[in-house]
């Protein structure tokens, strides 16, 4: 929704504890960015004391530190761990229980007790995720009525990134560091000579409502366009790239190629790239029993295409060597994806690469990947993986 | 007339007994269990000792001592079902320290009179003597997956199984990562789930004591100890020998980074 030639809102940091105060007050359990016992995390919060004062991130690919900034920054860092995605798409969701009963199984749904959530602290990437994740489970032919309800009374404070880290690659991919879309409120924060304040703009009619009853004033040109400074300045520091141009007919083009045993070598196939992924959704359903065989349950398990099971069918897993299976994540990531949902399923929040365990890079494996390369002798991997399929 | 119930055997080779004390340790579901099968021989919680054959039989322990070889093939006759349960008896435990060494070194050092002391020289897990239903990894087994196996086996459904690294626990409990946030050398990428990622929860490092996941690529982890924390080659293999010791991939792992044997 275009917010038109609205000016944005100019808040000091009171009056953004009065946001926050106003949107607890409508009723919203506010999620936000918070540290509990040194790990960044979301949690609810009951407002600005909670948040990480001060706090800045050292990313690299397998590293991730919390360092003092010096100041007061509430929102000093780009993305940690946690992403936005188990709030609409819980790790492990209950999906039935059964019972057994004389003519047999009487199906129980379980009862729908959620709240309104408000999330502060959207990173313009995570909103890009949303979006990814809405195309699959509000706009796809099979709507998920858990996300349907969380998402469409969902609140989203989003907030610009004005400080991106070390793994970060939103700008080559368009997705930031300035929100465009998808959110009630976007904020800025400004550490300047004249103090700590936020530029408020609203994207959506409850946004507007929600800042109209703030006392902030309407912000100056020169104070939009010191935000709009910073936020370009963001974009040229970003710690990573990927050029998307010619992406899908590159992997396609690349699919025996040298690299992707190179990358097997190091690939643990502990699926945490897809775990801490915004978008990856992939999960497995799983029924239980108790002993006495007259209760069942039914789960919704958040799952990886990194296990051996993933890509199990009659008679052996399709995908039974890392290779394969590191080979499958990318090229859906970055290449089937556009051709099944019409998007590209990485948002460029870097995730994947600070939280690999071994420091895999999704953007430095592309870039080799596309190196052409001269045809020769298959690798030992590759073998492997043929002796694998014939004895599937 | 009820249907006869189907029996149950719990089977010791060597261990500590603590998979054994975690089945006592059901409490909720113990009741139940004694309702649904008929504990027909657990000499550790009862006195009464049926004879078998048995449905399901739970089987604790390594194969250790020259009495073992022929009561471990004992047990598999009389069980239409074998669960090997726990460390010890899905890889040796960690008794099977020995098998990286000479037993008897040891055996001098504990006992007076080492040769009234008849020890096999490799600790083993049960599947390597005769073939095994399931394997429930872990040191012990979390309670969840034991009651889990039996019910499945009881009503015909398969076997609930968790081959994959505990860092899908972790990261679905919301823990943050320690070996990246933290520097911690945590084992959970090769490690199998089934605990719920319990001490990365509590900020300690994975150490390995559910074994080996699937597909473990247990040399590029090392790799990364090596590089970016700066393991020295003894760390790794006090790291990859220790529960899961003589797992095939944790024992290749510690003994590529063994000094090689000095020369002369």
């Amino acid at each position: 929704m275009a917010t038109g030639p609205e000016p944005s809102l100019r808040l000091t940091l009171e009056e953004f504890a009065a946001f926050l105060a106003d949107v607890r007050r409508l009723g919203f359990t506010l999620l936000g960015p918070t540290l509990v016992q040194g790990d960044f995390v979301h949690r609810e919060i009951a407002g600005v004391a909670d948040l990480p004062r001060g706090v800045g991130m050292v990313q690299e690919a397998g590293t991730f530190r919390l360092v003092p900034r010096g100041d007061e920054a509430l929102f000093g860092y780009p993305v940690g761990q946690p992403s936005w995605k188990p709030v609409f798409f819980p790790p492990e969701r209950l999906l039935w229980t059964g019972r057994r009963t004389g003519r047999g199984w009487e199906i129980r749904l379980p009862p729908e007790d959620r709240e309104p959530v408000a999330l502060l602290g959207v990173r313009p990437c995570d909103l890009a995720a949303l979006e990814v994740l809405d195309r699959i489970f509000l706009h796809g032919p099979y709507v998920d009525p858990y996300y349907q309800a969380q998402r469409n009374t969902a609140l989203v404070v989003a907030v610009n990134c004005t400080v991106p880290g070390g793994t970060c690659f939103c700008a080559s991919l368009g997705t930031g560091p300035r929100a465009a879309a998808g959110f009630d409120v976007a904020l800025t924060e400004m550490l300047t000579g004249d103090g700590h304040w936020f530029l408020a703009e609203a994207g959506s009619d409850r946004g507007r409502r929600l800042l109209s009853e703030l006392p902030g004033r309407p912000a100056r040109p020169e104070e939009e366009a010191a935000a709009s400074q910073a936020l370009a300045q963001a974009a040229g520091h970003m710690g990573r790239s990927l050029k998307t141009a010619g992406l899908k007919e590159d992997l396609y083009a690349r699919y025996e190629h040298r690299h992707w045993a190179e990358v097997a070598a190091r690939c643990l196939t502990c699926g945490n790239c897809a775990m801490v992924c915004p978008t990856c959704f992939c999960h497995l359903v799983e029924d239980s029993l108790n002993l006495t065989g007259d209760r069942a349950e039914r789960r919704r398990i958040q799952d990886v295409c990194f296990t051996v099971a993933h890509s199990y069918i009659h008679g052996g897993s399709v995908r039974s060597t890392p290779r394969a299976r590191y080979r499958q994540w990318l090229t859906h990531k970055l290449a089937t994806w556009q051709d099944q949902f019409g998007c590209l399923d990485c948002v460029g929040c870097g995730r994947c690469i600070t939280w690999c365990p071994v420091g895999i890079d999704l953007t430095a494996e592309v870039t080799a990947l596309r190196v052409p390369e001269t045809p020769g002798p298959a690798g030992p991997e590759e073998r492997h993986d043929q002796a694998g399929a014939s004895a599937g | 007339m009820p249907k006869k119930k189907p029996t149950l055997a719990v089977w010791k080779f060597t261990s500590c007994d603590g998979c054994q004390l975690s089945l006592l340790y059901l409490e909720d579901e113990l009741l139940e269990l004694a309702d649904c099968l008929d504990i027909a021989y657990f000499p550790e919680a009862s006195r009464r000792l049926l004879p078998g054959p048995y449905d399901i039989s739970l089987v604790e322990g390594s194969v250790s001592l020259p009495e073992h070889l022929e009561q471990v093939r004992r047990v598999r006759r009389r069980s239409r079902v074998l669960i090997a349960f726990g460390t010890c008896a899905t890889s040796g435990g960690i008794q099977a320290l020995r098998n990286f060494t000479a037993v008897e070194d040891y055996a001098r050092l504990v006992y007076e009179r080492p040769e009234l002391i008849p020890v096999l020289a490799e600790s083993t897990p049960i599947s390597q003597h005769v073939p095994v239903d399931l394997e429930l990894q872990g040191c012990p087994p979390h309670r969840g997956q034991v009651v889990a196996a039996v019910a499945a086996f009881l009503h015909g459904a398969p076997p609930p199984r968790t081959p994959a690294s505990v860092c899908l626990e972790c990261k679905r409990s919301g823990h943050i990562c320690v070996l990246v946030s933290r520097g911690l050398p945590c084992l959970g990428p090769v490690t199998q789930a089934g605990c719920g990622a319990l001490c990365p929860g509590w900020h300690r490092p994975c150490y390995g004591c559910f074994g080996p996941k699937e597909t473990p690529k247990t040399s590029s982890l090392a790799r990364w100890f090596t590089e970016r924390l700066g393991a020295r080659e003894a760390e790794l293999v006090r790291a990859f020998r220790l529960f899961y010791a003589n797992a095939p991939a944790f024992r290749l792992e510690s003994q590529a980074h063994e000094e090689p044997p000095r020369q002369g």
